[in-house]
């Protein structure tokens, strides 16, 4: 069954067999003495075409190939979270035992720990009716998540044994059941899975429920559902990994699968540090224990570059199956466009725009569309967002990937240079930015944060839109001509800008704000509004009303009012008031 | 015993092609001898059956389908590694040409490297004092990190780079053994020449291993320069624990080299005629700095590029920002104002600088220093735009002042001697001096505690109208 058979050329990641010897397209094979892993992506009548996923120096003319019957894969058992695996699954750590420092090719390890011990609880018995996605046990996988094993999705059954509860490893097998055809079939932890095919579910739920990340531009301006898809397009050094690494600590997801794909390795190793330094403030245990990271750095080979999104992917949609809701992490899209480009290239392929293949977008469209919010096989409820950094070219956003993303994403974060070197983060530009999930979410918001908050929301983008017109003005005759009420709709658009939308990661009350705080900055900004038109309606110049300190009293709430101490708020409510009041005494 | 092949089948630019050859790999080194005595080494970059194309690294004149014999060396390209590297000089490919000798390999090494995991890298966490106040204070260097100079033609980018080498190898806080492996991809022979005589004159030169492949000398070596250089820097530096800081002039020229190769090859042009692959080869290079935990020695990487036509969206400036670690960014119109350094600090940035400065690394008060710099300059910039239209002096108080601000900061900060080696508290003092310029109410980037700490009340109160 397995097949071999020999190599004919070699041109950098891609290799050559000629004849075909009964490979199918898409199976993952081993090639040359190494046993380099590689993927066959082309057939034609005598030839077949394989991506090597390893450095292929070293491969000769006449090395074998040999088949291993399964599509490229991924295997899905408790091991996953807290740990850091490279485009294909294999976790680093593990490779750096056998390698050292440097990762060498041709290293075989197994993607998870088959000797470790896991606590399994068996929750079917015999006798039960068990379909794809039932579940059979349980097994604390970290302080944090309870992983829950299930059926694979194609096989369905009675159970006819069971092991008892106690400690096994994922090869041993806990459950067996028989299938309709009267086959037996053994079960154990672990269950693998083709990438590139999403896991089915029993259907798909509207976006109705946000995904909450304490960014306040992102959850009041711009936000995104549970489920959702975003992209944060941006050029270097406008703060897309930051961006990430905010939404991965503080973003309200059960697990977090974070890609980086083609990054910088410093990068991942900042995560690795900080995450496993920093506390998840819903259940106090350490950021890693809900995190799995899949690290392949810019200098991995390309092919495993391009499968490292599907790798990540995978494994977000077997946590959603157990009833999770994760959020994905993709950074940086671009970077994956460009693998499909380089090996396209080699391919010989036609090219279409700026040299990426026909494909990019069906495959970007295809990746997008793996997100959502479902209905398990097994009843329960999950959601797969994703969120994709693009790195364009030039930073010019007219570029394919960016606009080929734009297409299927809902929400859009673009990243402002201007912003970035004024050193103004998140650097989200709050007029080309947009979400298409607030009328969705508007009622989510309306019951569960406030009645206003939608209201709110329109009033603050409102305020900076006509600032944005006002500045064209402003640029070509300066500000001291404008009328006073013009004036103060920029005055209260710097309010918004520095005391709303900028938001400092590295300040303890500041890094992540709860929905609640978001709402009563609003609430305290527009008020202040409010009352300063009501004196520039009475004819009180804006240069009076900028004597008082109060405009940089209300930015700066977002550090001198925490989180817990929202109380605060009346105090500057009533030193509004005061304000209005001193005003009108002196001056009326 | 090995097989000598005798022609070859087609000589197209800087490849050849090979047929009837048996048990070459891909990435194989051979060595061609020409009319029996001149010696070129070539690499295998595409294998069809018993057909191997080679890439020539010097060059492929004087050779034609009949005159050379090629051998197969059984291995990819490797160097020679000896501590006694330290002091002496190379071409392009790693053979001596200092006439000091051959060297006497401790250790022979593969100069493809492997990539670095990334869980056992160590976050890069201690800066580097330049003496340079815009790098110190605004884009802060950090041992370990990859930190390139974008420039222009006719820009002082190689003093800028000579100056760091100097101040930094010598500064009398450095522990450990400090040394420089200096690459020179298609640089002028001048420069190089400057180079090394900054080298003698900082009396660093023992420390200094040098790869040379000039502008007159085989393109497609270039290919090859920066991984010989970052070889031996890693060997140096995860061997050997010393501190390697590694200067790439001019990364440019790799690109292009890479682009001439790529189109003999015929293969499918990306952007600007540039490979599809030229990210992962530059990546393949920047990558190759960092620290090994465990390991005492570091490799810090300086590259230094000229933007075609000044132009930061040009490919190799672009894909060079999405892969190192920041940039310091040159620019034309402050040279032309005299100033040296003419760094541009607005896109100049430093991704590292965040966790290796502050309390215990330099001082408290850096970051909301740097942010509130960065910021107040990028305001002085619309105040400027807005003076051209309207003049100055129709400009507000405030504005007025923030074109003061922005003035001072280009003439007293930025703008330092050629020798000029300022300590860390210097830098930060000078900054807190020009922020006196504006009134404290404008300086939203600070902590109040901070602010009420460094920022000087008294004399600005007078100031203030």
């Amino acid at each position: 069954m397995n097949s071999t058979a020999y190599i004919y050329g070699i041109n950098g990641p891609i290799v050559y067999v000629k004849g075909n010897h009964n490979f199918k397209n898409g199976e993952m094979v081993l090639v040359g003495k190494d046993r380099l892993v590689g993927e066959v992506i082309g057939l034609v009548t005598g030839k077949t075409t394989i991506q090597v996923y390893e450095d292929t120096g070293g491969l000769k003319p006449g090395d074998e190939v040999i088949s291993t019957g399964a599509a490229i894969s991924v295997t899905l058992a408790p091991g996953i979270i807290g740990n850091i695996f490279d485009g294909i699954e294999r976790p680093l750590n593990e490779i750096a035992k056998q390698s050292g420092a440097f990762i060498s090719k041709g290293v075989s390890v197994d993607p998870l720990d088959v000797s470790k011990m896991w606590d399994v609880h068996i929750t079917v018995k015999p006798g039960d009716k068990v379909y794809g996605g039932t579940i059979i046990a349980e097994v604390p996988e970290t302080r944090s998540v309870i992983h829950k094993s299930m059926v694979p999705p194609n096989l369905s059954g009675t159970v006819i044994k069971v092991a008892a509860d106690g400690k096994y490893t994922i090869k041993d097998t806990i459950v067996t059941i028989i299938d309709d055809n009267g086959n037996e079939i053994e079960l154990t932890l672990a269950q693998r899975w083709p990438i590139r095919v999403p896991r089915p579910t029993a259907k798909r739920y509207p976006s109705d429920r946000p995904l909450i990340t304490g960014q306040r531009i992102i959850d009041t301006l711009f936000p995104i559902s549970k489920g959702g898809t975003a992209a944060i397009p941006g050029g270097f050094g406008t703060g897309k990994t930051m961006t990430q690494h905010q939404l991965a600590k503080w973003c309200d997801a059960d697990i977090i699968i974070y890609i980086g794909c083609g990054e910088r390795g410093n990068e991942m190793t900042e995560v690795l540090e900080d995450f496993s330094k920093l506390l998840d403030p819903r259940t106090g245990q350490p950021l890693l224990d809900r995190t799995t990271l899949i690290a392949n750095t810019s200098n991995m080979p390309v092919a495993a570059r391009e499968a490292s999104i599907y790798t990540g992917i995978t494994l977000a949609e077997y946590y959603r199956d157990m009833g999770y809701h994760v959020a994905v992490m993709a950074d940086s899209t671009s970077r994956w466009a460009e693998a499909l480009r380089e090996l396209s290239g080699r391919l010989e392929e036609m090219p279409a725009e700026e040299g990426f293949p026909a494909y990019l977008a069906s495959r970007l469209s295809a990746f997008y569309e793996r997100a959502g919010f479902m209905q398990n096989l097994n009843w329960t409820e999950g959601s797969v967002s994703i969120i994709g950094a693009v790195s364009p070219q030039g930073g010019d956003f007219s570029e394919p990937v960016t606009q080929n993303t734009k297409r299927f994403v809902r929400c859009f974060w673009a990243l402002d240079k201007s912003l970035a070197y004024a050193r103004h983060f998140p650097a989200i530009n709050w007029l080309t930015s947009y979400s298409e999930y607030v009328a969705d979410l508007a009622p989510w918001y309306t019951k569960n944060v406030g009645e206003n908050f939608i209201e709110y929301r329109k009033r603050l983008l409102s305020i900076l839109s006509q600032e944005s017109q006002l500045n064209e003005i402003v640029k070509l005759i300066g500000s001291d001509v404008l009328p006073d009420d013009q004036k103060l709709v920029l005055e209260i658009a710097r309010v918004i800008r520095l005391g709303f939308v900028q938001q400092n990661a590295y300040h303890p009350s500041d890094t992540y704000v709860p929905l609640a705080k978001q709402l009563k900055m609003m609430e305290i900004i527009l008020y202040l509004y409010k009352k300063s038109k009501q004196l520039i309606d009475r004819n009180m110049p804006m240069s009076l009303l900028r004597e008082y300190p109060i405009f940089d009293r209300i930015i700066s709430i977002k550090y001198d009012v925490a989180n817990d101490e929202l109380h605060k708020f009346d105090e500057y409510k009533a030193m509004i008031d005061e304000f209005y009041e001193d005003i009108m005494k002196k001056n009326a | 015993m090995s097989i000598e092949y005798l022609g070859l089948s087609e000589i197209n630019g800087p490849l050849i092609v090979l047929e009837g050859v048996r048990n070459a790999s891909f990435d194989e080194i051979v060595e061609i001898t020409i009319e029996g005595n001149k010696k070129k080494i070539g690499r295998i970059v595409e294998l069809y059956e018993d057909k191997a194309v080679i890439q020539v690294f010097q060059g492929t004149e004087d050779m034609s389908l009949y005159n050379t014999h090629t051998k197969l060396l059984g291995h990819p390209m490797e160097i020679s590694l000896s501590p006694d590297i330290l002091g002496r000089i190379f071409n392009g490919v790693g053979q001596p040409i200092d006439g000091l000798g051959t060297i006497i390999p401790e250790i022979r090494r593969n100069i493809n490297g492997q990539p670095l995991n990334p869980c056992t890298r160590e976050y890069p966490r201690n800066y580097i004092k330049t003496g340079i106040s815009a790098i110190d204070c605004l884009t802060t260097l950090i041992r370990g990190q990859k930190l390139p100079i974008f420039s222009g033609n006719g820009l002082p980018h190689d003093q800028l780079a000579a100056q760091i080498v100097k101040q930094a190898s010598l500064g009398e806080n450095s522990e450990g053994e400090f040394a420089i492996v200096f690459a020179a991809m298609g640089i002028k022979h001048d420069v190089a020449d400057f180079f090394k005589r900054t080298f003698e004159e900082s009396g660093a030169s023992s420390h200094v291993v040098m790869f040379l492949n000039l502008a007159n000398d085989p393109v497609v070596e270039r290919l090859i320069t920066p991984k010989v250089a970052l070889t031996a820097a890693e060997y140096l530096a995860f061997d050997k624990g010393m501190h390697i800081l590694v200067i790439l002039t001019d990364m440019t020229s790799y690109a292009e080299a890479m682009r001439e190769v790529s189109s003999s090859r015929g293969e499918i042009p990306s952007r600007k005629g540039y490979p599809g692959y030229l990210y992962s080869e530059l990546a393949a290079i920047y990558e190759r700095a960092g620290i090994v935990r465990g390991c005492p020695g570091s490799v810090t990487q300086i590259p230094i590029l000229t933007m075609p036509n000044d132009d930061i969206t040009h490919p190799i400036p672009d894909l060079t920002g999405y892969i190192t670690e920041g940039q310091i960014v040159l620019d034309r119109s402050l040279y032309q104002k005299a100033i040296y350094p003419p760094i541009n600090i607005l896109p100049s940035l430093s991704r590292l600088m965040k966790d290796g400065i502050g309390k215990g690394y330099t001082r408290e008060d850096h970051q909301d220093l740097a942010n509130q710099l960065f910021s107040s300059y990028a305001r002085a910039g619309e105040a400027r735009a807005l003076a051209s239209v309207i003049g100055e002096d129709e400009l507000s108080d405030i504005d007025k002042k923030y074109l003061r601000f922005g003035a001072a900061l280009e003439e007293e900060f930025i703008s330092q001697g050629l020798h000029e080696d300022r300590s860390i508290t210097e830098t930060l003092d000078l900054g807190w001096q020009l922020l006196k310029i504006l009134p404290r109410e404008e300086l939203d980037r600070i902590d109040t505690k901070i602010l009420d700490k460094y920022y000087p009340k008294n004399e600005s109160a007078d100031e203030q109208r």
